[in-house]
C-alpha cells in the first residue's frame, strides 16, 4: 500500500431516515485509494454506489445519516462545518455528474463560471482567472477554445458541455476527481472520447479517481481495481482484470454472465433469477442469497465478512468461487 | 437471408414467406420549429427519405446515436406520428388511403417502450392494462380479461401473483414484462421493440431478452428491434439497419455489419464499443466531434463533416443506398463505383 492515501474509508454507513422510513443504504464500506489510482464502484441500481461516492464530499440530502470515518488528503470530513466543506469541495475533491445541464448553470457563460470558481477558491484576479479558464478549456480539448469561454451551456453540444464540466471540476487541481455516471448518457461515439480524455487527464494530473457506473465496458477502459456493489454493501474488490477475468464473488459472475456480449449470439443468456433486493426488507444473511445458486444453509445465518481470496482481492462470500483454486 | 422462416401454416400471413410483412419506402418527418411569434423558422429533418423491408420472422436492429431518427422512424411506423412523405405497406396492404385502416395496422404491429412506467396507465392494474386494449379491439370484456391473463402468463408473471397489481407494486422488469404481455395480447405479427430492455439493470436485462426470444419462437414473430446497445443488437438481430441524421446508412445481415462494415460511420461506432478486457482498452478516439445539428445538416453526405475519407463528391452529392454485397447496402461514395470518390475509383480497378 502507497505511503498517503488521498482517500481512506472505514466502515461507511449511510442510512435514510425521515418520518416513515429508516433505510441502510450503504452499509460498512472500507477502500482506500492512493494519488493516481482508478476504483470503479460497480453496481446496479440502488445498490449504493453513488451515494458510497457523494458521502465523500456530503453531498447528501438532510435526512441522510453517515456513520464511519472519511478521511480526504487527510482529514476527517464527517465531522467538518459547512465552512470547512468548501474548502474540501473543489481542491481536494472535485465531482463530474452524468448530466452536464444540471451542473452548469444555465444563465452564465462557461468562462464566467469556471473563472468565478477560480477567483473564490484561489484568491487570484478575474482576468488571471480567465486565462486559466482558456487553458482548462484547451485541457480538455474544446475546439475553439476562446469563442467557447462566451457560450451558454445551451449552446454546446452534449459531449461538449460534458467537456466543460470537466473543466470546471478541474479548476481547482482537485487531487481527488469522482465521475459519477459521466458518460452514461452520452451516444457511443461520444462516450468513448470523454472516457479516454479522462483517462489520460487523470494521469497527467496524477489525481485519485473514483468512477461510479453500472456499465462492465466503463469498468474495464478506465479502472485499476473495481469493487462491486450489492444492496449497500461491497461484495467484491481487487484489480480490474482480476475481478472481470475470473470473479470471486457469485453476484460478480452472474452479472459477467448476463452480460451481452459479442459470443452470445443466439443463445439463451445465463440471467441471474429473480430481482434486486428491496432495501426496506434485506435478508438476514447474504444479501444475495435469494438469487444465488451457490446457496447453502450456513449463507442465511448472518452477513458475511470480506474475506481475502486472492493478490489484494476481497469477497463477500462464505464460498468464493476462487477459494478451491486459491488453495491448491 | 434469415433462418427463421415463419410456420407455412401461419393462417394471418397473406403473401407468402417471400414477400416483406412491411415495406416502408421514403418516409420523411421534418418537424418544424417555431419561433416566438408562432412562425416557423426552420425544421427538424428527424427522418428523411428512408426506405427498408422487414422480412417474415426476423429482427431487424436498428442502432444508431441520439437524434439519428430511429425513434421517429418507429413512431411513423405506428402511425402515433403522420409522416409528412413515404409509404408504409403491410404484408401487401398498404395502410390508409383504400389499404388497411390504422386499427387494423395496430392489431398486426404493437410497441413496447423504453420507460416501462410511463408507458402504463397508473390506475390500471396489469390485467386492466392489458385488456384495455383487447376490448378497444372490440374482443368483449369477459374474454379480454381471460386473454390478459394468458398474455401474463406467457411473460412469465404469475396472473395470482401479478393479474391485481398496479405499476407501482413492482419493479421495473415485471412492468416491462406486462409491457410485452400487452403487446402480445391481441396477437400481433410485429413487435416494435424501441429501447425496450435499455432501462433495465444488466442481470434483469437478460431475463428479458431471453423472454423476448422465447415469445418470438413461440408467436411468429417479427421484430424491430431499437436499441444503442450495439451488443444487444449483435445479439438479437438477423439484419442491422444503421442510421445517421435521419438516413440509412448501412443496411444489411448481422454477420456482414459487424465484421465487414462498409460505411465509415457503422466502423467507427463499433470501434467505440467498449473492451470487455481491461487488457485491450480503446487507445485512439475512432471518431471525434458530436452529431451535426439535425437542422442543418451538411450537404452531401450527412456523416461528411466527421469522416476521414471525405472528399469533395461527398460534399456535392448525396449517396444513394447501394449494394456492395449479397443483401448488403451502404451510402457510401467511397463503396459506389463511379461514384468520383478515389476509393470507389481504386475499388473498380481491383475488380
Amino acid at each position: 500500500m502507497p505511503h498517503d492515501p488521498v482517500v481512506e474509508v472505514s466502515d461507511l454507513s449511510v442510512r435514510f431516515v425521515n418520518r416513515d422510513l429508516d433505510l441502510q443504504v450503504v452499509d460498512g464500506v472500507s477502500f482506500s485509494l492512493a494519488a493516481g489510482e482508478v476504483l470503479c464502484l460497480l453496481g446496479e441500481s440502488g445498490s449504493g454506489k453513488s451515494v458510497t461516492m457523494r458521502a465523500l464530499l456530503r453531498l447528501l440530502p438532510d435526512y441522510a445519516r453517515i456513520g464511519g470515518k472519511i478521511r480526504l488528503a487527510g482529514k476527517d470530513v464527517t465531522t467538518m462545518t459547512d465552512r470547512q466543506l468548501e474548502a474540501v469541495r473543489g481542491p481536494v475533491g472535485a465531482m463530474i455528474f452524468q448530466e452536464p445541464m444540471t451542473a452548469l448553470d444555465p444563465v452564465f457563460t462557461i468562462g464566467t463560471q469556471i473563472s468565478e470558481t477560480i477567483v473564490s477558491h484561489e484568491g487570484v484576479s478575474y482576468r488571471e482567472a480567465r486565462k486559466r479558464s482558456l487553458e482548462l478549456l484547451e485541457m480538455v480539448q474544446i475546439p475553439s477554445a476562446e469563442r467557447r469561454l462566451d457560450s451558454y451551456p445551451h449552446e454546446l453540444s452534449g459531449g461538449l458541455r460534458q467537456r466543460a464540466m470537466i473543466a470546471l471540476a478541474l479548476s481547482c487541481r482537485p487531487s481527488l476527481l469522482l465521475a459519477d455516471e459521466p458518460t452514461t448518457a452520452l451516444d457511443a461515439t461520444v462516450q468513448i472520447q470523454i472516457l479516454l480524455l479522462i483517462r489520460s487527464l487523470q494521469r497527467e494530473l496524477g489525481m485519485a479517481t473514483i468512477f461510479v457506473t453500472h456499465d462492465i465496458g466503463v469498468a474495464c477502459e478506465v479502472a485499476d481495481r473495481v469493487s462491486v456493489m450489492y444492496a449497500g454493501r461491497f461484495v467484491e474488490t481487487g484489480p480490474v482484470a482480476d475481478v472481470i477475468g475470473r470473479p470471486g464473488h457469485p453476484y460478480t459472475a452472474g452479472l459477467l454472465r448476463s452480460t451481452v456480449h459479442a459470443e452470445s449470439r443466439g443463445q439463451l443468456l445465463e440471467s441471474i433469477p429473480g430481482g434486486p433486493p428491496d432495501l426496506a426488507d434485506l435478508p438476514v444473511g447474504c444479501s444475495f442469497g435469494p438469487r444465488c445458486s451457490q446457496h447453502h444453509a450456513a449463507c442465511d445465518a448472518g452477513v458475511p465478512a470480506m474475506v481475502p481470496i486472492g493478490e489484494g482481492r476481497m469477497a463477500r462470500c462464505l464460498r468464493p468461487l476462487l477459494a478451491t483454486a486459491e488453495a491448491a | 437471408m434469415t433462418d427463421t422462416h415463419p410456420s407455412d401454416t401461419d393462417p394471418r400471413d397473406r403473401g407468402g414467406p417471400r414477400q416483406p410483412i412491411l415495406s416502408v419506402r421514403d418516409l420523411k418527418k421534418y418537424f418544424p420549429l417555431r419561433g416566438p411569434l408562432g412562425t416557423i423558422n426552420a425544421h427538424v429533418q428527424a427522418v428523411d427519405g428512408v426506405s427498408f423491408d422487414v422480412m417474415k420472422g426476423e429482427t431487424l436492429g436498428v442502432v444508431g446515436e441520439s437524434g439519428c431518427g430511429k425513434s421517429t422512424t418507429a413512431r411513423l411506423l405506428m402511425r402515433l406520428i403522420e409522416p409528412d412523405a413515404g409509404s408504409v405497406v403491410l404484408d401487401g396492404d398498404p395502410i390508409g388511403h383504400g389499404g388497411i385502416t390504422l386499427r387494423e395496422l395496430r392489431r398486426n404491429m404493437q410497441m413496447v417502450f423504453q420507460d416501462s412506467y410511463a408507458s402504463l396507465n397508473p390506475r390500471h392494474t396489469a390485467t386492466e392494462e392489458i385488456s384495455f386494449g383487447l376490448r378497444v379491439h372490440g374482443i368483449p370484456a369477459a374474454k379480454a380479461r381471460e386473454q390478459a391473463l394468458s398474455s401474463l402468463r406467457l411473460v412469465g408473471l404469475d396472473p395470482t401473483l401479478f393479474a391485481d397489481r398496479y405499476p407501482h407494486e413492482m419493479s421495473g422488469g415485471q412492468r416491462q414484462r406486462v409491457n410485452v404481455a400487452r403487446g402480445i395480447a391481441l396477437n400481433p405479427r410485429l413487435l416494435i421493440l424501441d429501447e425496450s430492455v435499455s432501462a433495465l439493470d444488466k442481470s434483469v436485462q437478460a431475463q428479458v431478452l431471453n423472454l423476448l426470444a422465447e415469445l418470438k419462437q413461440r408467436l411468429n414473430l417479427t421484430y424491430i428491434f431499437i436499441s444503442h446497445d450495439l451488443n444487444v443488437v449483435h445479439h438479437v438481430s438477423d439484419r442491422v439497419l444503421v442510421m445517421y441524421l435521419g438516413k440509412v446508412v448501412e443496411l444489411g445481415p448481422v454477420d456482414r455489419i459487424y465484421r465487414a462494415a462498409a460505411h465509415p460511420y457503422t466502423r467507427a461506432l463499433f470501434a467505440s464499443r467498449l473492451s470487455m478486457n481491461p487488457a485491450l482498452r480503446v487507445e485512439a478516439v475512432p471518431l471525434s466531434g458530436d452529431p451535426p445539428n439535425p437542422v442543418r445538416p451538411p450537404s452531401g453526405c450527412r456523416f461528411r463533416t466527421r469522416c476521414a475519407m471525405a472528399e469533395a463528391i461527398c460534399a456535392a452529392a448525396e449517396p444513394m443506398l447501394s449494394s456492395v454485397a449479397d443483401a448488403h447496402q451502404a451510402a457510401c461514395h467511397a463503396v459506389i463505383p463511379g461514384s468520383g470518390h478515389s476509393q470507389a475509383e481504386a475499388l473498380a480497378h481491383a475488380a
